[in-house]
């Protein structure tokens, strides 16, 4: 049976809610910004970039992509202090989420690089556009506009996966959360207004890159 | 058949029911200590699941701090010592239904326990405490004014350690034993709030990250546990106990299992 439900006693722990959900939204916005730099630099060192930054990509990629997220975040707070590389929890979460949006973002961007039809690279190249040139004006905004859902979820997935931080002690919405139940007991009620503000957390986001998408793409 | 006589008699029969009556009720009263001495052998309640007071050696045999201070009071005794295991869940029950004659399993005292059984003086340090680099010169909590300590969340040392850092102290919460090990081993924080049991492991584990105690937070040693109403076992217990703590026996069970010497104030 299910104890009474007791929502009242969350409230006097509100502002420790508050603290974990505006880290949360801090800590998505500024790696989605730096995790999709690096997968846009990513998608350009395979298609257009010289080979040896193709190869080195594509080991990163697969590396990133084949190993559990919880695992890169203990190996980068953990493990890197070994080797003399001491960051703080916030700063180890952030590199963790902007490695891990990078190499899977790398990989969605080359799908709709490689989408650009050939005809459209030649006819920049005809008009002596360099290679920079070419990718720039004329591949990466078709590219990214024809990926932009798969992207947008990609960035909900990795927002949702950022609760794994509260394992080395980063302040999140999670870390909240498991605090709080710590103090109380009262689980139920934890984990449900926890899972609530994800929940708005992810309509939220969707909005916005729908938004940025209406912004970015006119026609798309 | 005179008035005097069947007074007597009549006290007689009294003493006699009442005799039998307290026997009825208190059959603890029996000496165990007589027994055990009779018997030549003791037997003790010992952990095997609790390293270091009691674990199971590679060598398949029990070994901890509780196994030997069970070994060495059979000794004193001189009798021979028969290790019962038990979980931390049948220990009192193992001892209440006198299938042993002592608990030596680092049981801590508080007054539900005391309702039921008896305890010895203190024979093991166990307590949480703050632990730190050796040199800092932190002995109390505002010592860690402006320094970052590691705690595993929802730990005992980690309430009371929230209430007791100074404002501008950081506790950082880890999800468990293990992450708040490895915070304290790879750097990520020079203080941890744990058990000395933890901090032993720490040291053995990690001797170039040696956790040194600066303060204690909460403090509540082992005891032996007997049963109620035994004066003599209880007294001998008692004075094995002091005996081992001034020649320093206990001071080496000490080093030996848990890293450290005993506390100032053990």
């Amino acid at each position: 049976m299910i104890q009474q439900l007791n929502f009242g006693d969350l409230l006097p722990y509100w502002d420790v809610f508050a603290r974990g959900l505006v880290f949360t939204i801090v800590l998505t916005l500024t790696s989605t910004v730096a995790g999709l730099a690096l997968g846009t630099a990513g998608a350009w060192a395979r298609t257009f970039g010289p080979k040896w930054a193709g190869a080195v990509t594509r080991v990163y990629v697969e590396i990133i992509r084949n190993t559990p997220f919880i695992v890169q975040l203990f190996f980068i707070f953990f493990g890197l202090p070994a080797l003399g590389v001491k960051l703080s929890e916030d700063v180890a979460a952030f590199i963790a989420m902007v490695i891990n949006l990078g190499a899977y973002s790398t990989e969605i961007i080359r799908a709709g690089i490689e989408a650009v039809p050939k005809g459209h690279l030649e006819a920049g190249a005809s008009l002596a556009m360099s290679r920079w040139e070419i990718f720039r004006h004329i591949v990466l905004k078709p590219a990214l506009m024809k990926v932009y859902p798969a992207l947008s979820s990609q960035i909900v997935i990795v927002m949702l996966g950022s609760a794994v931080v509260s394992q080395i002690s980063a302040e999140d919405l999670t870390y909240a959360a498991n605090y709080i139940q710590s103090r109380n007991f009262r689980a139920f009620e934890v984990y449900i207004v926890a899972a609530f503000l994800y929940l708005l957390l992810a309509i939220g986001l969707r909005a916005l890159l729908r938004g940025i998408g209406r912004a970015m793409f006119p026609k798309g | 058949m005179n008035m005097v006589m069947r007074a007597a008699a009549k006290c007689t029969a009294l003493a006699l029911a009442g005799a039998v009556f307290a026997s009825a009720a208190l059959p603890a009263q029996a000496d165990t200590l007589a027994e055990i001495e009779k018997a030549k052998v003791i037997r003790i309640a010992v952990p095997q699941d609790f390293a270091p007071f009691g674990s199971v050696g590679p060598d398949l045999q029990p070994r901890g701090y509780d196994i030997d201070m069970a070994n060495y009071i059979a000794k004193q005794l001189g009798v021979k010592a028969q290790l019962v295991p038990v979980t931390s869940a049948n220990r009192i029950a193992y001892l209440q239904t006198h299938k042993v004659d002592l608990v030596i399993s680092s049981l801590g005292k508080n007054p539900e326990r005391e309702k039921v059984i008896d305890f010895s003086v203190p024979y093991a340090p166990f307590f949480s405490g703050v632990y730190g680099l050796n040199g800092d010169g932190v002995t109390a909590a505002a010592g860690l004014s402006g320094k970052t300590v590691g705690a595993t969340r929802g730990a005992i040392e980690e309430q009371e350690l929230t209430k007791l850092a100074p404002a501008d102290a950081t506790v950082k919460r880890f999800e468990d034993n293990n992450a708040t090990v490895s915070a304290f081993i790879s750097g990520q924080v020079d203080y941890i709030a744990t058990g000395n049991t933890v901090a032993a492991t720490v040291a053995e584990k990690s001797p170039s990250r040696k956790p040194e105690l600066k303060f204690v937070i909460k403090d509540s040693p082992c005891y032996v546990g007997l049963n109620k109403d035994e004066p003599a076992l209880l007294a001998k217990v008692n004075e094995i106990i002091t005996k081992a703590k001034a020649d320093g026996t206990l001071a080496k069970f000490s080093e030996t299992w848990l890293k450290a010497p005993l506390p100032a104030n053990f």
